[in-house]
């Protein structure tokens, strides 16, 4: 071992521990990882040094969870860390994340906690990334190890479960079955907490089941009725709603709603309580009104941490293969004791966002009607009356739909492939007879250089 | 020589990927269609139409999330007024709902002088597995039976279970295209010929 290796793993001394030494639990059987022939951990301290150097992470999501992760991954060993968050600091956020000062209100949250992990562990570099995840290409996420999610939003989380499955590249095997190629699989750790609890979520994008794959367990918001917030409020969250929902677009027409924006807040909760006071209700607070309209649910910084070091955990397994990783949900219930169950979510073969798709392949001057007649005859397929549509086709996204628009696309019927869209494109199919939409992804054996 | 681990395996795999990448530029950008909006290609596709309701797209045929539906009721209180329906579609459809407000200036116990909706399945009642279909069902159904024990328009509530003739011809009279006034406010009513 050279003697900058060395100083190293002194440094990580419980990191080396695991990563250096082997033990009942280190992976040598290979347990649960995704090779095949299986490759087997072998303790050494190359492992050490490409967690310090060469392995990148990306922490996404620099609040609550997300200050945790930093200050966990870091810990852990791991070099060069991103962290991508749209957010600046509200004064609110001080007491449970805890790389932010009181001076740090209103500035980025990712530049701010890069700063403080960076200035407290030497020999790290967090690089900031103070923007919306959707204004990152996939060439950008590409660039990882591990993603690591610290999000509170489905719909971010949807967003990058998308991006990541759509990284994976497929490869056909000797026995012409299509697999993905594990070189482009990016796996993703999801953390999430609300109140008491928790989970954590490791997703092998074209493998295990991805977020997609299992939405419908997590039900629609909660919504109160709107004749009752109109009507009949019954509590100050009733009263803050219409302020909130009713008065403001009426008394502002044209003006946008800023749930973030202090005077935002105040007149709402300035309404909130005249109307409070109009029905004899109490309990309407600015605190509260902020939770309303911002839709909070109470933070708990314990069960924060607890999420996050579990993450942390995972996302080392992973990228050192020293142990086998969680397959691939643990629950972690703090109301109720210390009580933190696991189970796999399983894959949804036709998932839409994981699936491969449905390869047909045609000639480029192949026309629409002969597409679908080779759609109706696939036997995979066996599609009645599909609609189609693509990101970015040459004749605008819609390439052909059914219904109350179809004779605004009726001339499209004989035109040739090459003309809306290009070779390997993937096509979102839905037909009344298959309940999910289909992805088919249409090649042209002729294709012109 | 060391056979190193797994992901290291992966991670030489990768950069010798990348280069490759590079190299070729020609990796296709794999543009995704917003989830949300591939519901809506099923729902949009499979969406019928009663005669004498109409669906337009101010944005243009591709802009599936955002469309007016407009409702011809031909019985009932509102029979032969024209109602358009505003809808936006959220990306995280149909996880949440549309959100639909009516354009048109309409005295009914269940839609507010704003063009609120009380529609239960438009907030508390939502389901995923709900359709664009279902809404404008439930907005034909709003038309043809306006509901008065969950107002919100109190004053069209009020009088249309106290007196449902009277309240049938003030309905009659605002499709004349008059003005009346309503809470604190004077409204023009559109002219339904
Ligand atoms: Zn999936």
């Amino acid at each position: 071992m050279d003697a900058d290796l060395t100083e190293e793993a002194e440094r990580f001394g419980d990191v080396s521990k695991i990563l250096m030494r082997t033990g009942p639990l280190a992976n040598e059987k290979n347990f649960g990882t995704l090779f095949s022939p299986a490759v087997s951990f072998e303790p050494m301290p190359e492992v050490l040094q490409f967690i310090r150097t060469m392995a990148r992470v990306l922490v996404v999501g620099a609040g609550g969870l997300g200050c945790e992760l930093l200050k966990d991954l870091a810990l852990s060993g791991f070099g060069n860390i991103d962290v991508i968050d749209m957010d600046t600091i509200d004064i609110s956020n001080l007491n449970r994340q805890f790389l932010f000062r009181k001076v740090d209100v209103g500035r980025p949250k990712a530049t701010v906690a890069a700063e403080f992990v960076m200035r407290r562990i030497n020999g790290i570099t967090v690089t900031p990334h103070y923007c919306p995840i959707q204004n990152k290409d996939a060439a950008w996420y590409k660039q990882f190890q591990i993603i690591v999610l610290g999000l509170d939003s489905i719909e971010a989380r949807r967003w990058l479960n998308a991006m990541v499955c759509s990284l994976v590249e497929y490869e056909t095997s000797e026995t012409g079955e299509r697999k993905p190629d594990l070189s482009s699989v990016i796996p993703m750790v999801d953390g999430g907490t609300e109140g008491f609890a928790g989970h954590v979520r490791v997703i092998y994008p074209g493998i295990s089941g991805c977020f997609e794959c299992t939405l419908d367990l997590f039900p629609p918001q909660q919504t109160v009725p709107l004749c009752t917030i109109a009507e009949t409020p019954r509590n100050a969250a009733h009263c803050i709603l219409y302020a909130h929902l009713i008065e403001f677009p009426r008394e502002f027409p044209d003006g946008k709603a800023d749930k973030d924006d202090p005077e935002y807040q105040q007149w709402v909760f300035q309404r909130a309580a005249a109307r409070a006071q109009q029905f004899s209700i109490s309990g309407v607070t600015l605190m509260h009104t902020q939770g309303v309209i911002k839709n909070i649910i109470p933070a708990i910084a314990s069960t924060n941490a607890i999420v996050a070091a579990a993450c942390a955990n995972e996302a080392l397994k992973i990228v050192c293969n020293c142990a086998p990783y969680l397959d691939n949900n643990l629950m972690y219930m703090g109301a109720q004791g210390l009580y933190a169950p696991t189970f796999k979510y399983e894959r949804n073969p036709q998932c839409l966002v994981c699936g491969q798709g449905v390869v047909l392949e045609t000639s480029r001057t192949t026309t629409l009607t002969l597409l679908m007649e080779l759609m109706a005859e696939d036997q995979r397929l066996r599609l009645k009356s599909p609609s189609i549509r693509v990101e970015g086709g040459k004749q605008g996204d819609t390439i052909y739909m059914r219904g109350i628009l179809e004779d605004e696309y009726r001339q499209r019927l004989d035109m040739p492939l090459h003309t809306l869209f290009d070779s390997g494109t993937e096509l979102i199919v839905t037909d009344p007879g298959v309940p999910t939409p289909l992805k088919v992804i249409v090649t042209f054996a002729d294709i012109m250089e | 020589m060391y056979s190193l681990g797994g992901m290291i395996k992966l991670f030489s795999l990768k950069q010798e990927k990348a280069a490759e990448d590079q190299a070729s530029a020609s990796t296709p950008s794999t543009k995704k269609v917003a989830p949300g909006l591939i519901r809506m290609q099923k729902d949009m596709s499979e969406l019928k139409l009663e005669k004498g309701m109409k669906i337009e797209f101010p944005n243009g045929k591709d802009d599936l999330m955002n469309f007016k539906v407009t409702v011809m009721p031909d019985e009932g209180i509102y029979r032969s007024g024209k109602f358009t329906f505003d809808f936006k579609v959220p990306a995280s459809y149909p996880h949440d709902a549309p959100k639909v407000i009516c354009e048109t200036t309409v005295f009914h116990p269940n839609i507010d002088m704003d063009g609120h909706v009380c529609l239960n399945i438009l907030r508390e009642d939502w389901k995923p597995v709900l359709t664009i279909q279902s809404i404008i069902m439930g907005l034909q159904f709003l038309m043809l039976e306006p509901n008065a024990d969950d107002p919100l328009n109190k004053e069209a509530a009020r009088m249309m279970e106290d007196n449902r003739s009277k309240f049938t011809q003030l309905v009659r009279d605002t499709f004349k295209g008059r003005q009346m006034q309503v809470g604190a406010k004077r409204y023009d009513f559109p002219r339904f010929e």
